[in-house]
């Protein structure tokens, strides 16, 4: 597969509201040059939901790197971290 | 920008509602292996397809990690058979030999199942037509991962009603040979009229004639989604109901655009089609039968059903068309009676027969699907049962299908277990009125009047 300079993901986090979160995220994100694009957040159903538009160097670190690492980091603090390619979105809700 | 309750309806989408792309499928043209030697073209078939679907399981897993989506099955589909093989199987047993290459290959590259063992004679059979569709109970018996389809009609040439007979002897001996396993043979084999080239979901799937070498075919799903969806607007009118399941159909789609023009490109085949179908799994939250309950029946089979249905299967296809560049193979919700859990639910309610099954199918894909019957129905029957259904795809110039398993030793009432994403099935009751003196006339049955478009 090529190179694919700055790809944009989105990081979703899903959980139980605690202190830290965004936090504990955003330290990971900077200490791997990951650059936050769009940050927002809102509660639905008593359910912390975040989501952040993210902009990485694939040669820095690999996708499926960076997701199965946000993910061990979610299971550490106890909410669900998911990474996606924005893609699938865009798709969904773009015409 | 996105928004973020566009990307929490996306994920609740795939997380709550079972969205997935059901299948990534490869065609692949195996024209250029046939030959006169059987061991030579055995070894052209694995070979090929095994270097071409070589990234094929991995690539779906790597889409389905960065993406998010499920990609469910990964499967190969292969140019009919008895064309591949014509020059080279003398008898049955040859063509058992391919079909275990066939398995083989499917095993290696890791796909779960490969589509394909099939005969097209709409209007007649070659002697190697015949040989294949004789050789099918053997071939289904001793593979695991091969589906098998014959098309014995089409609205251009009628019915070849002396392959109808034949299936429904081949029918019965392979519920015979599968009696073990509750007759799985008969659920990786399909009789179709007006058969589609390009299809992505098995057991139906082949690589037609007219395709190019290799492609990428994706099947979408969604049957979750839509009953959520539409759960919404419960007791709205038709118009709302409607354009809920257009929007619904559309969202769904644009997802297996993705995938499919990824997969496309990151395994170097071109993209082919996207097929719309509503194909549910045994999963609860995952069933037509629960979007007709939802549009307002109390079960499927009762009165309403095939025009609810119908507005199900053309408001899918009006928001899936605009989502996708090519729409093809069979394109219309699946009516699967053991992978459906509230399908199996309305026949074991009484609500659901065969014969209101047979009138839902004319506003449908694909046919009589997945439906299971008792073992000591007669061949004939069965050949009959095949022949209603090809008449209703030949006369509407639509595909229609048949994929029945009569079980061996068990009777109406009694459950059969297939496992995995076949489902159960309660036995259904089928009319024992005879019907032999219609089905040994042999011959065919003419093309209709509004085949002579020329």
């Amino acid at each position: 597969m090529e190179d694919k300079v700055l790809k944009k993901s989105i990081i979703t986090v899903i959980g139980k509201d605690s202190v830290g979160i965004i936090a504990k995220v955003c330290t990971y994100l900077a200490s791997n040059q990951i650059n936050i694009l769009d940050i927002s957040q809102t509660i639905t159903g008593g359910y912390f939901n975040m989501m952040m538009v993210v902009e990485s160097e694939e040669k820095r670190k690999t996708f499926p790197v960076m997701a199965e690492e946000l993910q061990q980091i979610g299971e550490e603090i106890g909410v669900v971290i998911q990474a996606q390619h924005e893609d699938i979105f865009e798709m969904m809700h773009r015409i | 920008m996105l928004n973020i309750n566009e990307v929490i309806e996306t994920n609740r989408m795939i997380h709550e509602m079972n969205l997935d792309v059901r299948t990534i499928t490869m065609g692949i043209s195996l024209l250029d292996c046939a030959g006169t030697d059987l061991d030579q073209v055995c070894d052209r078939i694995y070979n090929k397809i095994v270097s071409k679907a070589e990234n094929l399981v991995s690539t779906g897993r790597e889409i389905e990690r960065e993406y998010g989506i499920p990609v469910v099955n990964k499967r190969i589909s292969v140019t009919p058979i008895a064309l591949v093989g014509g020059s080279c199987c003398r008898k049955p047993e040859d063509f058992v030999r391919i079909a275990k290459v066939l398995d083989k290959a499917a095993v290696k590259v890791g796909v779960n199942f490969i589509g394909g063992y099939s005969a097209l004679v709409s209007k007649g059979m070659t002697p190697a037509d015949e040989c294949l569709i004789r050789s099918i109970p053997e071939a289904l018996a001793s593979t695991g991962r091969v589906c098998s389809s014959v098309n014995v009609g089409s609205t251009k040439n009628g019915i070849n009603m002396d392959a109808i007979k034949l299936i429904g002897q081949m029918i019965l001996e392979t519920a015979e040979r599968t009696k073990d396993q509750d007759g799985l043979g008969n659920a990786k084999f399909v009789v179709f009229t007006n058969a589609p080239d390009d299809n992505p979901f098995m057991a139906g799937a082949f690589h037609g004639v007219t395709e190019a070498d290799c492609v990428i075919n994706v099947g979408v799903s969604g049957p979750g989604v839509v009953k959520r969806a539409i759960q919404q607007v419960r007791g709205e009118n038709f118009e709302v109901l409607c354009e809920t399941i257009k929007k619904t159909a559309f969202k769904v789609t644009r997802v297996g655009q993705l995938v499919a023009r990824e997969a496309s490109k990151r395994l170097d085949v071109p993209f082919g089609i996207i097929d719309l179908s509503l194909a549910p799994t045994p999963a609860v939250g995952d069933s037509v039968g629960e979007i007709l309950e939802e549009i307002g029946l109390e079960f499927a089979g009762a009165p309403g059903t095939t025009a609810a249905l119908a507005l199900l299967n053309d408001q899918v296809k009006k928001g899936g068309v605009m989502a996708s560049s090519y729409v093809g193979g069979l394109s219309g919700a699946f009516i699967p009676v053991s992978e459906d859990q509230r399908m199996i639910d309305a026949v074991e309610a009484g609500a659901l027969t065969l014969e209101k099954l047979e009138a839902m199918t004319c506003v449908c894909s694909v046919g009589l699907d997945m439906i299971a019957i008792p073992g000591h129905t007669k061949a004939s029957t069965i050949s009959g049962i095949i022949a209603d259904e090809m008449a209703l795809g030949m006369v509407n110039q639509k595909t229609t299908a048949v994929r029945i398993i009569p079980v061996i030793g068990k009777d109406v009432g009694e459950i059969v277990e297939f496992g995995g994403l076949l489902g159960h099935a309660p036995i259904m009751p089928v009319n024992s009125f005879d019907c032999s003196a219609f089905i040994n006339r042999g011959g065919r049955i003419p093309a209709p009047i509004h085949s002579f478009r020329n």
